[in-house]
């Protein structure tokens, strides 16, 4: 069955936008999702995912080698040719445990011929692609924290049950959860790149153009995926040039400085908001074509990089977002 | 009220049809729950998968892996199929759902989203609202069916013949009036709306129409959206329902243009959302009643679960079968083989047997360090004698104490009493939302039943204490109790009862610390809290900060071992 194409999405537009900047600079450093249930966040995950061209792996690799990358394989990687095949997207389900996730002595081996061999985790099999975290909030600490250092470093080090392994793990982390069910710390959600809260549409006539797209997914998926072919396209070329451009797009002195006025006017602690309130600001940039970042640039994707960053206020009741407008619009506007 | 038995078979026919409608939820009734569970065998091809997970299950038996044990024993290594593997196709039938650990139901989940060949049938016996089955689950199954009303005399109703049918179709006004019931009936997720669309096309596949009719649609909005109504549709006699304000009305509507020249709906949305009043359940009723429906329907313990799932931090291996969520420790149990070996090797050896030859007694399991999570219980008197401007500052340090809490991860519960009875305001979470709505919501004035108040403090830090948590009692009062036990007035009765119930909450052990927020100490306070074997802080001129200080030491003792 086809997955459901990217840009029949309806609506969402925030997250669709983040998941964009993410593709277009993964090391911005993952997107976590607030909402409810049943907001189509993990379809529009699933979604770009399998909208992206698919990636050039060499053959038998268990850790999805790139043939541009050699040597950079841990394992043996036997094969001498490469193929296409599709950029992974991995659902980590809640109860993973960290022999999962990271990797483990391979029992099978260990068991029949007495080899330490390492068999590839959960972070491997998401190299190059994404790891799509659903309730993130209710996920052991410990592990929520293994897994923003691995997707911050891009690698993953496994040290333990007598292994000694790395092997690169660069993957879009994207978790979502929703507040009312348990927070995460503070600490860990700084360390996501971007945050954007959905809520499902309200309105009578979007909920049923949902219903009337999914019925006809449903009824003839490939189909379907055909007649948003042309609009997926147009979505892919943006990426594509996004990344292409990433590299050469200027950012002036006088962005830089509005990106530390509006960090420090909202209070963020740390320099971990102004770099991604500016790399986040360069992609978006990247995305929309421009040759130099701008003002608008800035300020339009701010609330996405700092809305989780702002120091909880229990007094102030008006959310962090209404804080992040209230400040451009005291300073910049 | 239509019959639920004949409802619960209507959705186990419509379930056979269509595999995407994921299953149903059949809460309480016994015998009832067994008829429709059979219906379901009856009406799916014979030889279809059925299976029931245990709720003890563990990863490898639920998804597959290596069966260790097996693969020790004889050398060799054996694989087990998954459950999940095994049910493709058929039913899986989750006896106790509501109990359902939320790493198994995790898993369920994602084998319905990447697969989704298997029809899933939550048994629930919760007692009240509070406790449902994972909320993962809850919404991937279209039909949420109570059985408990079933009468007797029902049970002798015939079972429904296998019927097949598919390809009904579902107009544009038929969708937009389930969608605009859904809003009438606070349903605000999209998954109950797409299961909605679903059960009417194929209720009308069933009935032999074409496209789905008022019939369908009603049967649908019965079977899927009136049992997860958060709110009661506005109505129609009383005030017009205003019309939906629309959030992001361009974008929205840019999107939409295309179809609002469709011919006006034939079926009228408000002849939908009318009926739909008369379908919620009782039960459901209840609940938005007591205001509870939203956040149940949020959520409700999803939080507060999870603690227990915690695994902690590693503390060495042990002598043990593994299976059963206990890990094996390879390397121990390597290391614990390998002396033997020159021995072990003059024996002769079995079929197969690997290079290194193992025994049940070589086997070694992972332990773990369980750290219990701490429950803060704030019992906050709320009545006209602790006077308005002490409430705000009990407030204040109750939310800071909640910041830090959530810092912590720990968890905490809020008691308020005033007037008659004392009211659990917000049941043990983790989430800082939901605590600092349920303080803000917190109203003030009336009398001081302190007795009920300690009585529910204590009741919830027993029900704390047998999850495996570590309750801690925190009292903001000025002990000067007015309101008996049974809810009358009088002095003297209210302060006896008051100290009873605080020295039932020294005989169960638990911690306790009453602060005094009386404007001048009296000792009213002083000897709840020494009947309660409990630290008496009075704090007389005390700002939330104070508060919390005080709180922070006396807390102290019990973070030790927590």
């Amino acid at each position: 069955m086809a997955r459901f194409p990217f840009s029949a999405i309806v609506g969402q537009d925030e997250m669709k936008l983040a998941l964009l900047i993410a593709a277009v600079d993964p090391s911005i450093g993952g997107v976590m999702v607030f909402g409810d249930r049943g907001t189509g966040k993990s379809t529009a995950a699933r979604a770009l995912a399998s909208l992206l061209p698919p990636i050039m792996v060499m053959d038998g690799c268990r850790f999805g080698c790139s043939p541009d990358e050699p040597r950079a394989c841990p394992g043996p990687c036997e094969g001498k040719k490469a193929s296409k095949r599709a950029v992974p997207f991995v659902d980590l389900p809640l109860g993973a445990t960290e022999d999962r996730v990271l990797g483990s002595l391979d029992l099978e081996r260990a068991l029949r011929t007495g080899e330490k061999v390492f068999e590839p985790g959960l972070l491997a099999r998401a190299h190059r692609g994404f790891l799509y975290i659903d309730e993130i909030n209710l996920l052991e600490d410990h592990l929520v924290d293994l897994l923003l250092d691995v997707a911050a470093s891009g690698e993953n080090v496994v040290e333990r049950e007598g292994l000694s392994v790395r092997h690169k793990a660069r993957f879009v982390l994207i978790g979502s959860g929703n507040p009312e069910e348990g927070e995460l710390r503070p600490q860990l959600l700084d360390r996501f790149g971007l945050s954007v809260e959905v809520r499902t549409p309200r309105e009578i006539e979007s909920r049923v153009e949902i219903m009337r797209r999914c019925a006809s997914h449903d009824a003839d998926s490939e189909a379907f995926s055909q007649s948003w072919a042309e609009e997926d396209d147009k979505v892919l070329h943006q990426i594509a040039r996004g990344q292409k451009k990433l590299g050469k797009i200027e950012v002036p002195d006088e962005v830089l400085h509005d990106a530390a006025r509006l960090c420090s006017a909202v209070g963020v602690d740390g320099l971990r908001g102004e770099l991604t309130l500016m790399r986040a600001a360069r992609a978006y940039a990247a995305l929309k074509g421009a040759k130099a970042v701008k003002r608008d640039h800035l300020l339009h994707i701010a609330p996405l990089a700092l809305r989780h960053r702002l120091r909880r206020d229990v007094l102030d009741e008006s959310g962090s977002t209404a804080r992040i407008e209230r400040a451009i619009a005291e300073h910049f506007k | 009220m239509s019959n639920p038995l004949a409802d619960a078979l209507l959705a186990a026919r419509l379930l056979a049809c269509d595999a995407k409608l994921g299953g149903m939820v059949l809460r309480g009734g016994g015998p009832a729950r067994d008829l429709v569970l059979e219906a379901l065998r009856g009406l799916l091809p014979p030889g279809t998968p059925f299976r029931r997970l245990p709720g003890h299950i563990d990863d490898d038996r639920l998804s597959g892996g290596t069966d260790i044990a097996a693969s020790l024993a004889t050398g060799t290594l054996v694989l087990q199929r998954g459950l999940l593997a095994e049910v493709a196709g058929g039913v899986l039938v989750v006896p106790m759902a509501e109990r359902l650990r939320i790493d198994v139901a995790g898993r369920v989940a994602q084998a319905m989203d990447n697969d989704g060949a298997f029809r899933l049938i939550l048994l629930d016996d919760g007692a009240d609202g509070d406790d449902r089955p994972p909320l993962a689950l809850m919404e991937r199954v279209a039909f949420d069916l109570n059985l408990g009303f079933v009468r007797p005399a029902d049970l002798k109703m015939a079972l429904p013949e296998p019927a097949m049918a598919s390809g009904a179709m579902l107009e544009s006004e038929a969708m937009s009036a389930l969608a605009a019931t859904a809003t009438a009936l606070g349903v605000s997720s999209l998954c109950p709306l797409l299961h909605a669309a679903g059960a009417a096309r194929t209720h009308a596949a069933l009935a032999g129409r074409e496209s789905a009719e008022m019939l369908d649609l009603e049967a649908a909005t019965r079977l899927v959206l009136a049992p997860r109504a958060t709110q009661l549709p506005p109505d129609p006699e009383q005030s017009p329902p205003p019309p939906p304000e629309p959030e992001r009305p361009e974008s929205e509507r840019e999107q939409n243009e295309g179809d609002e020249d469709d011919t006006p709906p034939e079926i009228p949305e408000d002849l939908l959302i009318e009926a739909a009043r008369a379908m919620i359940p009782p039960d459901v009723l209840d609940l938005i009643a007591k205001g509870r429906a939203q956040r149940s329907a949020r959520g409700g313990g999803q939080g507060r679960k999870t603690g227990s799932a915690m695994r902690g931090k590693p503390l060495g291996a042990r002598p043990g079968m593994p299976g059963g969520g206990v890990r094996m420790a390879l390397v121990d149990t390597l290391r614990a083989a390998i002396p033997w070996q020159p021995l072990r090797r003059r024996e002769p050896a079995s079929e197969g047997a690997g290079p290194i030859r193992f025994r049940r007694d070589d086997l070694r399991v992972r332990r773990f360090e369980e750290r219990a999570t701490a429950v803060t219980l704030f019992c906050v008197d709320a009545s006209g004698s602790a006077a308005m401007s002490r409430l705000a500052e009990a407030k204040g340090a109750v939310e800071l104490i909640l910041a830090q809490a959530y810092v912590k991860r720990a968890e905490v519960a809020l008691i308020a009493f005033r007037g008659k009875q004392a009211e659990l305001l917000l049941p043990p979470t983790r989430s800082l939302t939901r605590a600092k709505r349920a303080l803000a919501e917190l109203p003030g004035g009336g009398g001081t039943p302190l007795a009920s108040g300690i009585a529910l403090a204590r009741q919830l830090a027993d029900a704390v204490a047998s999850r495996g948590r570590t309750p801690m009692l925190v009292f903001l009062t000025d002990g000067s109790a007015n309101i008996a036990a049974d809810g009358s007035p009088g002095r003297p009765q209210a302060n006896a009862d008051a100290l009873s119930a605080a020295r039932g909450v020294a005989s169960a052990g638990l911690d306790a610390v009453v602060i005094d927020i009386s404007p001048r100490p009296r000792p009213e306070a002083a000897r709840v809290a020494e009947a309660m074997r409990a630290r008496y802080i009075p704090l007389p001129f005390a700002d939330a900060k104070a508060l919390k200080t005080a709180i922070t030491l006396a807390a102290q003792p019990e973070r030790k071992w927590a």
